[in-house]
Parts: structure tokens; C-alpha cells; sequence
């Protein structure tokens, strides 16, 4: 895998894009924006966190959405896509073309692409599998099969399953009500599918939960998993530190670390899953933590591995 | 012409008033990809503690009408790696450096001091004794007068002559005059009013409280009134006390308002996260305010309301006229 650290110094932009198509997929919507300057900088994986409500809105904390698509038209144009669940995404869905939305980006780590040609799994929860789209496209220019693994509880909230049969190599879909493709969760169907596609590496995206399982599945058969997480997030570009999850670095200490910008891309085995909503008590920093003994100096580097980790 | 925006952080000249707030902007690092860290009047850190700390579970946030509650629990990476690597970074970016330390006791915002003191380039120290988000109310020290000075006091008997002291103060008190007034006469330099008030929602659709760790700070514009009248109140019974103002401000007509009250400077907090380029903002309808008051000095507008209310209470007209 290359390393993801370079995308990240990408420069993301705060733009004042004019919307250009607001239309409704199934249960969702998607919403595609003039801003050159994020579509520029724009790699797979990464998102923008957009502002609701207007200027004088009572709403503060921007809505971060994965981008599902980056066109050259009008400059440049990205498309993200959202659930319209609650006050603030009900205002985005209510917009219109030639209304200007404020969003920055492109936010995030992007997904880690591999050097040779292997063969990816691409598993998608929800509209999490929005970003795998872009991915895909990414990765067969580089020669790998695509195989996709969408799953939802219902039809409707499958995003991208057309898309997904018509590019993927195959494309497995699965609804808890079994108004789509297999009944069950993308987990049940995991099996089969990694081992028809003789899969080398898995890219998911969708509700902890099941990224969580992925990750415990992979791992039986050591597979390497990027997973892209949802955690909640207030501003999208590291300041605020409301988006923090437990994560192993390299150098075997758990920290908490933002999802914003040392994600939302994660290497699974990394993450701590059973963990996350929690403090683990051997975290960099948990109550009680004591600074290793200065007699081993790479340990008592916090940042060793990466400086970003806990700027802030 | 445009207006002179020049102000004093105690001793300290700053170019402009317009301030990050601590815990809003990191260590300027993130922020500086929006806005260019070294034309603001300074970058308030994150509150730095002794050791690294891993803050509060998550979920940390709630969005609330004009505001949105928070429950970071200080996390950071201690003071050994700020002075590492962050203060550095601000150093070569040519920002000053306001730093913000939060600690358990007397004795470890004294060591923080000393550290400080220790390292090239900080502008000044801003105390956050009034942090809502630890275990312990114990230790809000800005809830108690006493507590309050003696923390205010190790501070500035560890902190070099020529770095200003400033103490956070909490709204979250009967009386911030009487707090106040014990952190200047235990040395402050100036006073930073206010922190976040101690709020909690409940989500009802689950039925339990939204955040894990149960109550967070609030912040965001709801607050500004509280702010102003705090700013206010202070000013009023310590006229020579600089103050930074903070709470809620969105624009430069808010800041012009904390101004008006009483602050010397300002600072820009949860409308960071709504608005990565507030500062910048701000700082130019700031500028804008000034030129249509007719002001020339920032340093004429501080606390300029409460001149005017005397006036009106003496019966003279007031002599700014009335603003839409």
C-alpha cells in the first residue's frame, strides 16, 4: 500500500460553490457543486463538511458528507450524498440549483491505494458506499478487479447498486428485508465472497457496527481492511476534537485520535472497535496513565510516529 | 481612513483585537490551512496540561439552538510536546502565542508557568481555572474567590515579569466581580470573560443524555448576552483591568459589542467550527464597524457603552447615536 500522507497536506479550500443538481436517489439525496478548488485536490476517500442554513442560521456545526463523484464540468464539480434525517440536511435538500452552499474541502485522508494489482473488495453499508465509487474507478485504472458488497436494511437504502453491477467485477447485494438481493447483513454474505473473488485487500465504508464485523472477518483470514468511519463530527478540519476514536499506532500505543483529519480512512486492524464511546484505560492520557520512564526515550515521544496525531 | 485596531494585552501592543479562543483553533495549526494564523492579534492554544491527556468519551457534542455543548475533557498532548513541537510551529509562522494551561492543582499551573517562562516566544499566559468539563467541580477553581487566587497567584509568582497573566473566569457564578477582583489582587494582568457554561441535553428518542460524559460547556452566540453582561459588570467595577472578551461572537458587530462593554480584545470561538475563515471575517467587519461609528482608535470604543449609560443616567444625551 502507498502511504496516504501527502493527500492530506493537500491544502483543502473553503468555497462558496453555487449548487448545480440537488435529485433524490432512493432514500437519499445527492448534491453536486461548483467548487474548482476542491475537485482540484479531491482523492478517494476524502469528504466536505458544509454549513447549513444560511448565514444567520441557529445551526452551527457543519454536516460532513463523503464525495461520491468529481467532475470537470463548470471547472470543477463535486457530489456528495446525504440522508435528509434531521433540520439541518432537510435545509440542504431544500436547496436549489444557483443557490451558493458554503463548504470546505477536500477534508480527510484519502483511501490508500495498492501498488500491484490485487484484487479489492469494495463493502458499503448504508450510503456509506458512496466514496467506494470513486475508488473503484481509481483502482481498476490501476488494473485491480473490483468486487462490490452493498448492504442496507431495506431496497431503498442501497445506494449505488446499479452502478455497482454495472462497473463492479460482481457485485453482491444484501438487505435485512430481503427486498434486495441476499436477506441478511453484508457480514452473512462475506464469506462467500471473499472466497470467490479471492480477495487481497477490503476498502469499507459505513455504520460502526459493521465495520466492527468486517474488520473481526478479515482479520480470520488476514486480509488487510481500510475502513472509513462515521463518527460524528462539529467542524471537519481538526479543532474541535469532538471526533475522536481509539486507534493502535505502529508504535503499539493507543491514542485518540481525530477522525477528521488522521481518518476518516483507518487501517481496521487499527481501530479499536470494541472500544470506541470509551476511554481504554491503557489510552495515551487515560485517567490514571502514567508517562512511560524517560530511561526509553522513542516511547516517551507521543508523536513519534506521526506529528499530527495529536496536534491541538 | 480605516480605523486603528492597535490594542494592549496588558503590556503588550497587538495589531488587531481579534483572538482565537482557547480550545476553537488547536494550536493554530489546523486553523492556519483558513486563515493566516500570524495577522491575528494572537492564537489562543488549547488549554495545555502537564501530562498528555485522552479527555472524555464520545459522544462529545450536541449542536444546541445558537450554540452546541462540548465535552472535550482537555484533551492534548502535555506540555512536553507543545513546547516540542507546537509553539515552535506558531513561533516560525510569526503568530503570538497567547498559551492556555489547565491543571489539577496550585502546584501544577505553577509548573506549567515555570515551562512557559522557561521557552522563547509566549506572548502571554491565559489561566483556564473555569474548564466545566472535569470530574471533580472541586476543581473549577473560578467558582470560589480563594481558590481562584491561589491558583492565580502560583501562576504569577512562576511566570517571567514580562509575561501578562490573564485568569478564565466562569459565568457559572453568583457574583464574577467578587472572583475577579480576588485574581487581580492575587496578580492577574487582565481577565478573560467567559468560559462555557455548564449545559446538558437529553436525546428523546433514546431517553439518556446525549453526551457521555452526561453534562458539557456551552457556547456558540445563545451565550453572548451573558458574555456582555459579565464583560460589563467587570469593567464596571474594575475599570483598568484589561479584559479579553469572549462568548458567542459571530461577527464584527458582536465583537464591537463585547468592545463596547468593556473587552480590550476578543476572542473567536465556536464560530470557528461553523466558519474556518470567522477570523479573517470578523476582523474586517470589525474595521468596518469602527469607520461607520466614526471612531477612529479601537482603544476609544472600549468599554464606550458604559460612559454613555452614565451620560443617559446623568440626563446628557448619549454620544453615540442609537444603532439600528
Amino acid at each position: 500500500m502507498t502511504a496516504a500522507d501527502d493527500a492530506a497536506e493537500l491544502a483543502p479550500a473553503q468555497v462558496a460553490g453555487p449548487v448545480l443538481s440537488v435529485r433524490q436517489v432512493d432514500a437519499y439525496h445527492a448534491m453536486a457543486v461548483v467548487a474548482p478548488r476542491i475537485a482540484r485536490g479531491f482523492r478517494p476517500g476524502q469528504f466536505v463538511a458544509v454549513a447549513v442554513g444560511g448565514p444567520d442560521t441557529s445551526m452551527l456545526l457543519r454536516r460532513a458528507f463523503s464525495i461520491h463523484d468529481v467532475r470537470a464540468d463548470h471547472g470543477g464539480t463535486v457530489e456528495f450524498v446525504f440522508a435528509a434525517r434531521g433540520p439541518g440536511t432537510r435545509w440542504l435538500a431544500d436547496r436549489r440549483p444557483r443557490d451558493v452552499i458554503d463548504i470546505t474541502g477536500p477534508l480527510g485522508r484519502p483511501f490508500p491505494l495498492p501498488r500491484d494489482c490485487v484484487s479489492c473488495l469494495l463493502i458499503g453499508g448504508g450510503y456509506g458506499s458512496a466514496p467506494l465509487f470513486p475508488l473503484a474507478g481509481k483502482l481498476r485504472a490501476r488494473g485491480c478487479p473490483v468486487d462490490f458488497l452493498l448492504g442496507a436494511a431495506s431496497a431503498d437504502r442501497v445506494f449505488g447498486s446499479l452502478t455497482a453491477r454495472r462497473t463492479g467485477r460482481s457485485a453482491t447485494i444484501t438487505t435485512e428485508d430481503g427486498s434486495l438481493g441476499v436477506r441478511g447483513m453484508v457480514t452473512d454474505a462475506l464469506a462467500r465472497v471473499i472466497h470467490e473473488s479471492r480477495t487481497d485487500v477490503i476498502y469499507a465504508c459505513g455504520p460502526m457496527p459493521m465495520l466492527r464485523a468486517v474488520t473481526g472477518f478479515a482479520d480470520r483470514y488476514e486480509i488487510p481492511v481500510f475502513a472509513s468511519v462515521e463518527e460524528s463530527m462539529a467542524c471537519g478540519i481538526g479543532v474541535c476534537m469532538t471526533c475522536v476514536l481509539p486507534v493502535t499506532g505502529d508504535d503499539g500505543v493507543t491514542r485518540m485520535v481525530r477522525s477528521c483529519v488522521d481518518g476518516p480512512v483507518f487501517r481496521g486492524q487499527a481501530v479499536r472497535w470494541d472500544d470506541v464511546g470509551t476511554i481504554p484505560f491503557d489510552a495515551l492520557g487515560a485517567p490514571g496513565w502514567r508517562p512511560p520512564e524517560p530511561a526509553d526515550p522513542p516511547q516517551a515521544q507521543p508523536d513519534a510516529q506521526d506529528g499530527r496525531r495529536h496536534a491541538g | 481612513m480605516p480605523a486603528d485596531l492597535r490594542t494592549k494585552l496588558g503590556h503588550v501592543d497587538l495589531p488587531n483585537p481579534i483572538l482565537t479562543a482557547s480550545g476553537c483553533a488547536g494550536a493554530g495549526r489546523e486553523l492556519s490551512r483558513f486563515t493566516d494564523v500570524a495577522k491575528l492579534g494572537a492564537v489562543v492554544t488549547k488549554s495545555i496540561m502537564l501530562a498528555p491527556r485522552a479527555g472524555r468519551p464520545t459522544p462529545r457534542m450536541a449542536e444546541t439552538p445558537s450554540g452546541m455543548l462540548n465535552s472535550i475533557g482537555l484533551q492534548g498532548p502535555g506540555i512536553d510536546a507543545f513546547l516540542q513541537r507546537d509553539l515552535p510551529w506558531l513561533l516560525t509562522r510569526g503568530a503570538r502565542a497567547v498559551v492556555s494551561i489547565a491543571g489539577s492543582s496550585a502546584g501544577e499551573y505553577a509548573e506549567l508557568a515555570r515551562r512557559l517562562s522557561d521557552a522563547p516566544g509566549v506572548t502571554a499566559i491565559e489561566v483556564n481555572i473555569s474548564c466545566p468539563n472535569v470530574e471533580d467541580r472541586g476543581t473549577v477553581f473560578a467558582c470560589d474567590p480563594a481558590a481562584a487566587a491561589s491558583v492565580i497567584e502560583e501562576v504569577r509568582a512562576n511566570t517571567r515579569y514580562d509575561i501578562p497573566v490573564f485568569a478564565k473566569l466562569s459565568p457559572d457564578v453568583t457574583d464574577i466581580v467578587a472572583i475577579a477582583r480576588s485574581c487581580v489582587a492575587a496578580g492577574a494582568d487582565g481577565l478573560s470573560l467567559i468560559n462555557t457554561l455548564l449545559g446538558m441535553a437529553i436525546d428523546t428518542a433514546t431517553m439518556r443524555p446525549v453526551l457521555a460524559g452526561l453534562t458539557g460547556g456551552l457556547s456558540g452566540p445563545a451565550i453572548r448576552p451573558i458574555a456582555v453582561r459579565c464583560i460589563w459588570q467587570v469593567k464596571q467595577a474594575l475599570p483598568d483591568v484589561p479584559i479579553i472578551g469572549m462568548g458567542g461572537v459571530r461577527t464584527g458587530r458582536d465583537a464591537f459589542e463585547l468592545i463596547l462593554a468593556g473587552a480590550a480584545m476578543v476572542s473567536v470561538g465556536t464560530v470557528i467550527f461553523h466558519d474556518p475563515g470567522a477570523c479573517d471575517r470578523i476582523l474586517r467587519e470589525l474595521g468596518d464597524e469602527l469607520a461607520r461609528s466614526g471612531l477612529e482608535r479601537l482603544t476609544d470604543a472600549i468599554g464606550l457603552a458604559q460612559q454613555s449609560a452614565d451620560a443617559v443616567r446623568l440626563g446628557a444625551r448619549p454620544r453615540m447615536g442609537s444603532r439600528d
